[in-house]
């Protein structure tokens, strides 16, 4: 079945963007071109602070997906961290190049997602969080006792060791970079399409969406294994971008911590939310290193605060004011007067 | 024999995982609201009585007395100010909070009491043990554990179905509105059953310092064993709980009988396992999952 679009001459137009397309496309063309050639361009610092962010965009635009879009609070995200930077390890110990594993990395996620959603999406609500906090645990256990992997001390990424420094730092930008834009733009076409509105039905009134004939579980299903591929490129970048990997550190639920703050301080149920969240916590972060972990404190403690009193978000806040959208992924109506 | 071995520390974990699941099982049937800060909530009342009681010149072990009555109105509180107000939202806000509450207060244990492990000073009954065979021991703390789990599952079941208020718990749990409407106030209600809660998260953080070296973030894997005891039990049942946590006890002693390494990966795979199977869990009702 295809959708019809909206046709303009009969009652209320619609429209996508309430600002110019053009500008907004040229806007991403500019920013895209700058953020290719960064790593040539700003200090080296500054592309290793950009590379992180890189993938904690990604890591909370998957997030998002998963909680904002689909209702569905996993604080296990971790598991397909952990088990996406295994699998780049894997690929790179039998002697594949490094970064030709990532899109592999990401597959075997999806597939390794599909058994896990038969067990959690029995649950739901805060019984599906924890569960999928057992997911991670479990993966976490069976990986650190695998021998060939190190077991719990982890093993150096191999096959890196032959580029210089700078070629390192280069080839990883671009890698995290090119995942990240993937994952974005990925994330905002899948909204824009038939499942958008399926999810959008689901989150206003689940019983309603049922009722004309939305198969909620699937959606939720194929967000879930979305989400996990994300999280497994994340993971396969991180595991990259530090070459040294070890089941406590990829597996860490600070991962989630950091997902999940992210998306809710900038806002849940936009693209642009995560992103901004982002941009947030990296500043809080940078700021604040020298206070050991109380960036963490005031960030959560930020989040509960937004969850509680602005739980559309930073950004959720400034659309709702202004009616500006960068990424728009809903329609608008207007009465002709 | 070691299958008596399995048995027995089985049954002995199990009650002190019961003791850390009732609070959630409570908290979940009366206000549906799951509680991801519970694990550090009982880390937090070890701290309070490993670093704060020690001035009041009473000895660790009565810390307790202090402890308990601290929490619950540490509990009644924050359901009337945060929970309160994230339930009003909805159930997902829930979530969001009690994870941020989590993070909060680990990082916030952290900074201020580092990252050493401690333990609640109970001298020399620490050591001591009963030998009831010559290969097999039961330890004083935690036969103490156990007796108190079932104690306080015991006073929560006479108190839900005896009492004036448990049976006003047990209204507003089955319909908030219609409790409300008969004069219930059941924000309080709510309120008071986030104090029974805390104060037995408050016991299970002081028996678990007892048994066992604590740390910040000891609290996040507590969760989830009271979350897998609660689940295999069976969700909404407070004796299925124990039963959970007996059953989780004894896959832990078993797995960690062939490895220390598997002793929680063999729990894990037990709740797996029985999501795939029984996913009502062994006494839940067909109804409570989803």
């Amino acid at each position: 079945m295809s959708l019809d679009t909206p046709r303009r001459e009969e009652g209320p137009s619609v429209r996508r963007s309430s600002t110019s397309p053009l500008f907004a496309l040229g806007g991403s063309i500019i920013l895209v071109g700058f953020l290719t050639v960064a790593p040539w361009i700003v200090p080296a610092e500054w592309s290793s602070v950009l590379m992180n962010f890189f993938i904690l965009v990604i890591m909370a635009t998957m997030w998002n997906l998963l909680a904002g879009y689909a209702g569905m609070v996993s604080i296990g995200q971790q598991a397909f961290i952990g088990l996406g930077s295994y699998a780049t390890l894997y690929f790179a110990l039998k002697g594949v190049n490094p970064f030709l594993t990532i899109p592999l990395a990401t597959m075997i996620c999806a597939v390794l997602a599909v058994p896990i959603t038969f067990l959690l999406l029995r649950l739901r609500g805060g019984y599906f969080s924890i569960a999928t906090w057992v997911v991670s645990d479990t993966a976490l256990l069976i990986i650190g006792a695998i021998a060939f992997f190190g077991g719990g001390t982890g093993k150096l990424m191999p096959g890196l060791q032959y580029l210089s420094p700078s070629q390192t730092a280069h080839y990883t930008y671009l890698a995290t970079w090119f995942v990240a834009l993937v994952v974005v733009v990925g994330t905002y076409l899948l909204l824009r399409s038939r499942l958008g509105l399926v999810l959008a039905s689901i989150r206003d009134d689940e019983v309603a969406a049922r009722s004309a004939g939305v198969n909620v579980q699937s959606a939720r299903r194929l967000i879930f294994i979305v989400a996990a591929a994300g999280c497994g490129a994340a993971g396969a970048v991180l595991a990259v971008s530090q070459p040294f990997i070890q089941p406590s550190s990829v597996f860490n639920i600070q991962w989630a911590a950091e997902m999940i703050f992210v998306s809710m301080i900038g806002g849940l149920g936009t693209i642009e939310g995560p992103i901004i969240g982002s941009v947030i916590f990296f500043t809080l972060q940078q700021s604040l290193q020298q206070y050991g972990v109380w960036y963490l404190v005031i960030f959560g403690s930020l989040a509960v605060v937004i969850a509680l009193w602005q739980p559309r978000g930073l950004w959720g806040a400034f659309r709702d004011r202004y009616h500006t959208e960068l990424l728009p992924v809903g329609y608008h109506l207007r009465e002709e007067t | 024999m070691i299958w008596i071995n399995v048995v027995i520390q089985g049954v002995l974990v199990g009650g002190f995982y019961a003791l850390f699941a009732c609070g959630l099982s409570l908290m979940f049937g009366v206000m549906k609201v799951i509680n991801l800060a519970h694990g550090d909530m009982a880390v937090v009342a070890g701290y309070v009585a490993v670093f704060l009681t020690p001035h009041l010149h009473i000895a660790e072990i009565w810390s307790l007395l202090v402890v308990v009555p601290l929490f619950a109105l540490v509990g009644y509180v924050l359901q009337r100010t945060l929970i309160q107000k994230s339930i009003d939202r909805d159930p997902f806000t829930t979530l969001l909070v009690t994870f941020g509450l989590s993070v909060v207060i680990e990082n916030l244990l952290l900074e201020f009491y580092t990252a050493n492990a401690q333990t609640v000073n109970v001298g020399a009954l620490g050591y001591e043990s009963w030998h009831p065979g010559s290969i097999f021991f039961i330890s004083y703390v935690s036969l103490g554990v156990l007796v108190a789990a079932v104690a306080v599952l015991a006073v929560l079941q006479l108190f839900l179905s005896h009492t004036g208020t448990g049976r006003l718990v047990r209204a507003v749990a089955d319909d908030r509105e219609a409790a409300q409407l008969s004069g219930a106030n059941y924000r309080h209600i709510f309120g008071i059953a986030a104090a029974i809660a805390f104060a037995t998260v408050a016991l299970a953080g002081i028996a678990y310092g007892m048994q066992t070296q604590f740390a910040p973030t000891s609290g996040g894997v507590n969760l989830l064993f009271a979350f897998e005891a609660v689940v295999i039990g069976g969700i909404g049942s407070l004796w299925g709980t124990l039963v959970g946590g007996i059953a989780l006890g004894m896959a832990q002693v078993f797995g960690a009988h062939f490895n220390p390494e598997y002793q929680r990966l063999a729990g894990n795979v037990l709740f797996l396992l029985v999501l795939a199977v029984r996913p009502r869990g062994l006494f839940g009702k067909a109804t409570s999952v989803s």
